[in-house]
């Protein structure tokens, strides 16, 4: 039987030291009236084999040449290191560390994990992770309502510019606990969160401004002015980052005159592969002063029995299984493995390396961004800088165009319109260290050979 | 014994190398956007590296390593297969947002196993994207909470909750805007059905249960508790963190849920990882169907689609991931249940409640107290050491820490919280009866050694790459980051 390794007699001699005489005695305390006859809907069993061929033709399905999309998930060479190492059974197959004696090679590994993101944010206390980057923020958010004693109005400024989905899940978490968010535009011309709006909520009580660096547009925001504007309006700055372009851009607690006290972003791009969306994991960072309304595990350092160092999970008074309902969140589970793979890939790159990959995303994307400009009709919607991602306006609807580029195996780049009626014909598209000079040059001509199939088509 | 940090690891200026693009670029930012300080990350060779995560991962306990019988947190063991497929290139290195024309295989397995899982459960409809059982929860109770809402009965603001319960639930109908009451459990294990027909009414909105219940017994009037509830307006919420003790054999929709989250790391045998990833998909009955969190795969006839809100389901409590919850989780479950197939489904039921039952009846037999003696057991059952705590002074947790010892990772201890010095004990179907023989004679030893030399037990662990830790100073002397100066606090 499939990973059941009971033999008749076995099972047999079970069943007697129990006193039973079969297995579905054991059941008789569930009412005959609820037992279930049948499971129509699975399949018979397939074998190892079986199972494999049909994933692999799958899989292949699914396999395209090269891909330009970002918009959250950012394609890195991942060391291969990092996945050999994450997958070690005693990683991949232990349970949460509570116990943590039996525990301290997950625990050292969050506690370093925890150092390298303080250090990344220029933050001093990191959690353990949260699920992604999306619900990262929502649980900032809600921190910040905590934190925020002085504030009343529960309202959070909520930039357009941030990433669409991390703007609906904050309201799909935070909504029924009174908490209003509200849209800062951009200004057209740059993509920028638009100060001036930003000023007219300047008698209002405002909770806690959202800071997206980049923002969803690969723009690079003004992160003095609205760290400033924040710490001057009695609002509470939460970083949105890339931790991948923290390798090269000041980081959150830098920003303005004192920092953000707060910092989360989606954690995929050190380490994580695109696989889909997830797992992934989202980080969370803060001052010291505010851990104590910091969701999520937190591993600790201290002492052992005989005075040695050893790690433990701590301050767990915040945490669901000892408050309960005055919890500072309902996570339990978290992204641990992803944490793993992070801190490996962070350890074998260093900051040399982060910073150089980061740089090389950036010149990769810069390259893009003239190869395309070059093709008749394509606008850049947005000429400032940018870290890795940039939005491109075509002359032709881009769906023809996208669906061309895919018949050469090509993802050309995510279609702005269902989300901003004002991007209308706009890809957004990225180039990270991956892609070569030849790629790019590829993308381009693809580029041009569909626009001007699409015209012709018109 | 202790293993540095990697921050002591290493050399200024060592770089790993192959990893490391070789060109480092002229950077066209301004000057001020740029970063002054490098953060603190280690400077190691790859093999430096490779060594210490190796020796940390050494310092672990794991199924593939150590029997792991933790009740209510199923640590089964996890196929290789399910981890090899799910990593195939096809589906590794998919981008979340590639376009449907590309996505057919992946989103095939995703349309199947929310049918599978439907199938299974006795539920009309399921949404994977939940990331965890937590997030399962604040997903079914912003649904409970929309249902009504949408009726127009907006004083439903109350979830009843068992005093067994898992933390989670109490903290979710917290995060839900919701109130808590708690329901208490008589001594035999059920729940204590005229308090529940006391506290009912037309503030509840809904009642969260596991059932069987974290005490590792099967609520035998279940029915009776769906009727109350339902009858005063109230929906049910299930709580699937046990639903290996029924898998094949109850299906939660009869038992009249209406909507359940499923932890697919447990019952489907995804990873634990050290804490996460996990997985909390949920399924709904017909009601609350046009509330599900979005997306959702959908087919029309050989073509998978994504379904995202917006006019497709304008009910839809909306989003809880940027993308598709942990897709590589869903994976790892699909090819679990392709494997098991339909017998296999039921053997998981049939033989985590042989194991359960039988190292339930043998501890007995070596006069550990059970707290629900005349019970049958579910998957899991619970040993109080009321009496050893009381005579010996040996605890639950002394008991934990000596099993480690043996090479036995603890079961869970102090939960539920309403039985003192608990032990929840889980086996699971994929340990053999030789194991459950080795984990009752260490049980037995630890036993004996409790009566004649309790002090050693409370001296337990003492083969762990640690002694005891300090917990009290953990939270006293908050250390949660190494800054480079600190020499190890132990030196």
């Amino acid at each position: 039987m499939p990973f059941i390794p009971h033999t008749q007699d076995d099972t047999d001699s079970m069943l007697r030291a129990i006193g039973v005489n079969d297995i579905d005695e054991l059941f008789d305390e569930i009412p005959d009236s609820l037992r279930c006859t049948e499971l129509h809907g699975i399949p018979e069993a397939l074998s190892e084999g079986g199972v494999s061929r049909l994933m692999r033709q799958r899989a292949k399905q699914d396999e395209v040449e090269l891909n330009f999309l970002g918009a959250g998930a950012y394609e890195h060479h991942i060391p291969a290191a990092v996945w050999e190492l994450t997958t070690r059974g005693e990683f991949y197959s232990s349970y949460t560390p509570y116990q943590a004696e039996a525990s301290q090679g997950t625990l050292q590994v969050i506690y370093e994990y925890q150092t390298m993101m303080a250090s990344l944010t220029g933050l001093e206390v990191s959690n353990a992770s949260l699920y992604d980057g999306a619900s990262a923020l929502a649980e900032a958010i809600l921190m910040a309502v905590r934190v925020n004693r002085g504030s009343h109005s529960r309202r959070i400024l909520l930039p357009r510019s941030l990433h669409p989905h991390y703007r609906t899940v904050v309201r799909t978490i935070t909504s029924s606990q009174g908490i209003e968010t509200v849209d800062l535009p951009y200004e057209p011309n740059s993509g920028r969160t638009d100060l001036d709006a930003l000023d007219r909520h300047a008698d209002g009580d405002i909770t806690a401004l959202i800071i997206p660096q980049p923002n969803f547009f690969g723009v690079l925001e003004d992160v003095d002015a609205l760290s400033d504007w924040a710490l001057d309006h009695g609002a509470l700055g939460i970083a949105v980052v890339n931790p991948m372009a923290l390798g090269l851009l000041r980081p959150p607690g830098n920003w303005g005159r004192e920092g953000v006290p707060i910092a989360c972003g989606e954690g995929q791009p050190l380490g994580v592969p695109l696989s889909s969306g997830g797992a992934y994991f989202g980080f969370l960072t803060c001052r010291e002063g505010l851990v104590r309304q910091l969701p999520g595990r937190l591993v600790g350092r201290t002492l052992d029995a005989d005075g040695r160092t050893g790690f433990t999970l701590t301050l767990q008074a915040r945490e669901q299984h000892i408050r309960r309902s005055r919890a500072t969140s309902n996570i339990c589970t978290n992204q641990g493995l992803m944490v793993t793979a992070a801190t490996i890939f962070m350890s074998l790159l260093g900051p040399e390396g982060l910073r150089r990959i980061a740089a090389l995303c950036h010149a990769r994307t810069e390259l893009l961004v003239e190869a395309v400009a070059a093709v008749d009709g394509v606008e850049i919607v947005f000429p400032v800088p940018r870290f890795h991602e940039v939005a491109i306006r075509l002359p032709v609807p881009v769906n023809g165009v996208l669906e061309r580029m895919r018949e050469s195996g090509v993802l050309g780049g995510v279609c702005l319109g269902p989300w901003y009626s004002d991007l209308d014909n706009t890809l957004l598209v990225c180039a990270t260290e991956t892609k070569t000079e030849e790629d790019i040059e590829t993308y381009a001509g693809m580029l041009r050979a569909a626009i001007e199939a699409s015209g012709e088509g018109l | 014994m202790t293993e540095p940090l990697v921050f002591e690891l290493g050399q200024p200026g060592r770089l790993s190398g192959a990893q490391v693009p070789r060109e480092d670029v002229e950077i066209s930012l301004p000057d001020a956007m740029l970063r002054k300080s490098a953060p603190l990350l280690p400077e190691i060779s790859e093999l430096d590296a490779v060594r210490h995560y190796t020796r940390l991962s050494q310092r672990n306990f794991s199924i593939d390593t150590q029997f792991y019988p933790l009740g209510s947190c199923t640590m089964k063991y996890n196929p290789r297969a399910c981890n090899s497929l799910a990593m195939l290139p096809g589906f590794l290195h998919r981008h979340p947002l590639a376009d449907e024309a590309s996505s057919q295989g992946f989103l095939e397995c995703l349309f199947e196993l929310q049918e599978m899982l439907a199938s299974l459960t006795g539920m009309t409809a399921f949404s994977l994207t939940p990331m965890a059982g937590a997030q399962g929860e604040l997903a079914g109770v912003a649904m409970i909470r929309a249902y009504h809402l949408d009726r127009g009965d907006a004083g439903r603001t109350e979830i009843l909750v068992p005093d067994a319960a898992h933390g989670t639930n109490p903290a979710t109908a917290t995060m839900c805007g919701c109130t808590v009451r708690e329901l208490p459990t008589q001594p035999d294990g059920d729940l204590e059905i005229h308090a529940l027909r006391k506290l009912v009414g037309p503030q509840t909105a809904g009642i969260m249960l596991t059932n069987p219940s974290t005490l590792g017994v099967f609520e035998r009037r279940i029915k009776d508790v769906a009727e109350i509830v339902h009858g005063a307006g109230g929906l049910l919420y299930y709580d699937g963190a046990n639903l290996n003790a029924i898998l094949g054999k109850v299906f939660p929709g009869d038992m009249g849920f209406d909507v359940i989250h499923i932890n697919l790391h447990k019952t489907f045998s995804t990873p634990h990882g050290g804490g996460g990833p996990g997985s909390g998909v949920v399924g709904v009955g017909k009601r609350l169907e046009p509330f599900l969190p979005t997306p959702i795969v959908d087919r029309r006839g050989d073509h998978f689609h994504w379904v995202d809100g917006g006019a497709d389901r304008p009910k839809s409590i909306g989003r809880l991931s940027a993308f598709m919850g942990n897709a590589g989780v869903l994976l790892r479950a699909y090819v679990y249940i392709r494997l098991l197939g339909r017998e296999g489904m039921e053997r998981v039921a049939d033989y985590s409640t042989l194991n359960a039952n039988y190292l339930m009846k043998e501890l007995e037999k070596m006069g550990f107290d059970l707290a629900f003696p005349d019970r049958r057991a579910s998957h899991e059952f619970i040993v109080t050491l009321k009496k050893q705590a009381k005579e010996n002074n040996v605890t639950a947790m002394d008991f934990a820490k000596a099993l480690l010892d043996y090479g036995f990772h603890s079961p869970t201890t102090y939960f539920p919280l309403l039985v003192p010095e608990c032990l929840l004990i889980e086996p699971t179907e994929t340990e053999s009866k030789e194991t459950l023989d080795r984990f009752i004679g260490a049980m037995a030893e630890i036993l004996a050694e409790a009566r004649v030399n309790p002090g050693r037990v409370k001296e337990a662990p003492i083969r762990m790459p640690v002694r005891r830790l300090d917990d009290v100073r953990a939270a006293r002397h908050l250390d949660v980051r190494y800054q480079p100066g600190d020499a190890s606090i132990d030196l």
